[in-house]
């Protein structure tokens, strides 16, 4: 069922766009610290683990793709018009191999509580919508 | 850090003297948000006794002060448009403390009107902020979908049944307190657990029955300095004990999903007022889901993490119980227009000055009011006490 009322569509920032450009190549960049070698889930101008280095002390890595279920929901009443007809659609926080959460959803099974175990394995997909964007999912690996 | 030493010179230095809600809640489409903010503010001042003439400061959330001041015709000498969520009202207790004892002002207003259910010109979000960019694309909007993320994961660390019954005892007690309050949403319905159980689903693990309400009202809060305070009308509540901050904004950056910020807050307002958990006679804690409540009881500390469950058991917190908690019904039956947090500060003066009619608590002393704003990002605590 095609959607009437567009989807809110993410509108990348300065400091974001090689994360969504990297999507689009099928490709997850991060932002890791130089000094601390923590990762940062958003993309932001500066490490919150190492804020006085500014923009300097930031560097891009490809990550593995590799991550576990860590929490999740399952949508019955949507939230927007725009995911009416998605009902039900499971949202979820994922935790990536390199330590941080990602919101997202997870796709390719039932949206039941039983299809879905915390700390599962899952893989990454990579969502191309009509606009050009690319959005990332997982799915059980 | 806080300076809990200057924070206990500043306990008791402003009571609330009046407290209101607006004419009519629930479903009003007759009335725009700024009425609901202009009627409780009248209704607060009457039962205070004092005029809108007397008010020298201005507070509210979700609308600026400069709105609501010109809607009212008032010229403030003290403004805060402090706004982080349904918390902000309990935090602005606290600053019309600071503010008072500071000499900035002497007749504080606090005021809150939202039309939830029926409002003509919804206040649209910020397309640049990183949920509408990282959250928002996923259908990870709005409050049910990200507490409901949250809860999953508490159940997944002190187990889902004893969280699912936690969660029906909570939504039960309090509908028994809304059958209690006949401004409450519900007060003509009662549940049951069965009624909990066989609710629909909204976000799993949220039933219909765990959700708030989705209202039109106002509420608004009169404070003033002790001296004043002898004036008023119908007693007045000493303000004992603050705490307010937050540690997120969106849900997937929350630092860890089952411990919200009452953790500080909750602590430091009973230190500042110089009481301990044991002392404390109400809870008036805020319910944006049966989550929330559960959740915040255990970051305040009145009991440890993973021990909500049990402390909840058996209807403990209903009518009779215990542990009185949510006594007007919360917003899970009372009224909930989106950022309820006032109405929590509302019943524990109307408990505290014995006005809470057929639901009035036989000794109430001492009340903690927690507000929760956000996605679980922000708290205020206030602890108030009987004068």
């Amino acid at each position: 069922m095609k959607n009437a009322t567009p989807k809110p569509q993410p509108v990348p920032q300065p400091e974001s766009d090689r994360y969504w450009e990297g999507l689009k190549n099928e490709e997850i960049w991060l932002q890791r610290s130089k000094a601390t070698s923590e990762f940062q889930f958003y993309p932001r101008n500066f490490s919150i683990s190492d804020p006085e280095t500014g923009e300097e002390g930031i560097e891009w890595v490809q990550a593995s793709g590799k991550a576990e279920l860590f929490t999740f929901a399952i949508v019955h009443a949507a939230p927007h018009m725009s995911f009416v007809g998605d009902v039900p659609y499971i949202t979820a926080l994922v935790q990536l191999e390199e330590d941080v959460i990602v919101p997202t959803n997870i796709v390719g099974i039932t949206p039941e509580p039983e299809s879905l175990q915390i700390g599962m394995a899952l893989k990454p997909v990579f969502e191309h919508d009509s606009d050009g964007q690319t959005l990332l999912k997982f799915t059980p690996a | 850090m806080p300076n809990i030493q200057r924070l206990k010179n500043l306990s008791g230095q402003a009571h609330i003297v009046g407290v209101g809600e607006s004419n009519k809640l629930g479903k009003v489409p007759e009335k725009s948000p700024l009425a609901h903010h202009s009627e409780a503010a009248i209704n607060a001042l009457d039962d205070a006794g004092f005029e809108l003439s007397d008010v020298d400061a201005l507070f509210t959330a979700g609308w600026s002060t400069l709105d609501v001041a010109e809607y009212l015709g008032i010229q403030p000498r003290y403004t805060d448009s402090t706004s982080v969520g349904g918390s902000s009202f309990v935090i602005h207790v606290a600053h019309a403390l600071a503010a008072i004892a500071a000499g900035y002002c002497e007749v504080a207003l606090i005021t809150h009107g939202q039309s939830g259910r029926s409002d003509r010109a919804p206040i649209p979000r910020n397309p640049g902020t990183p949920m509408a960019q990282y959250e928002a694309p996923y259908g990870i909007i709005g409050p049910p979908v990200s507490y409901a993320m949250a809860a999953r994961r508490y159940m997944h660390q002190y187990g889902e049944d004893r969280t699912r019954q936690a969660m029906a005892e909570i939504a039960v007690s309090t509908r028994k307190w809304a059958n209690l309050n006949p401004m409450a949403y519900f007060y003509d319905k009662p549940t049951t657990f069965d009624d909990y159980h066989n609710s629909k689903w909204v976000a799993w693990p949220f039933h219909l029955l765990d959700c708030c309400l989705v209202t039109d009202a106002g509420a608004a809060i009169v404070i003033t300095t002790p001296e004043r305070a002898k004036n008023a009308k119908n007693g007045s509540v000493k303000i004992l004990g603050a705490g307010e901050g937050h540690d997120h904004s969106g849900i997937s950056q929350m630092p860890d999903l089952t411990s919200a910020f009452g953790r500080h807050t909750g602590p430091q307002a009973l230190e500042m007022a110089g009481v301990s958990h044991s002392d404390i006679d109400l809870a008036m804690i805020y319910d944006s889901f049966t989550y929330t409540a559960l959740v915040s009881l255990e970051n305040l500390g009145f009991c440890g993490p993973g021990e909500g469950p049990d402390f909840v058991a058996s209807q403990r917190t209903a009518p009779g119980g215990d542990f009185p908690m949510n006594t007007n019904g919360g917003g899970l039956s009372y009224t909930h227009p989106g950022m309820y947090g006032i109405f929590t500060v509302v019943e524990a003066a109307r408990q505290l000055r014995g006005q809470a009619g057929e639901r009035q608590l036989e000794d109430c002393n001492l009340a903690v009011a927690h507000g929760t704003g956000g996605l679980l990002s922000s708290t205020g605590t206030v602890v108030l006490g009987a004068n």
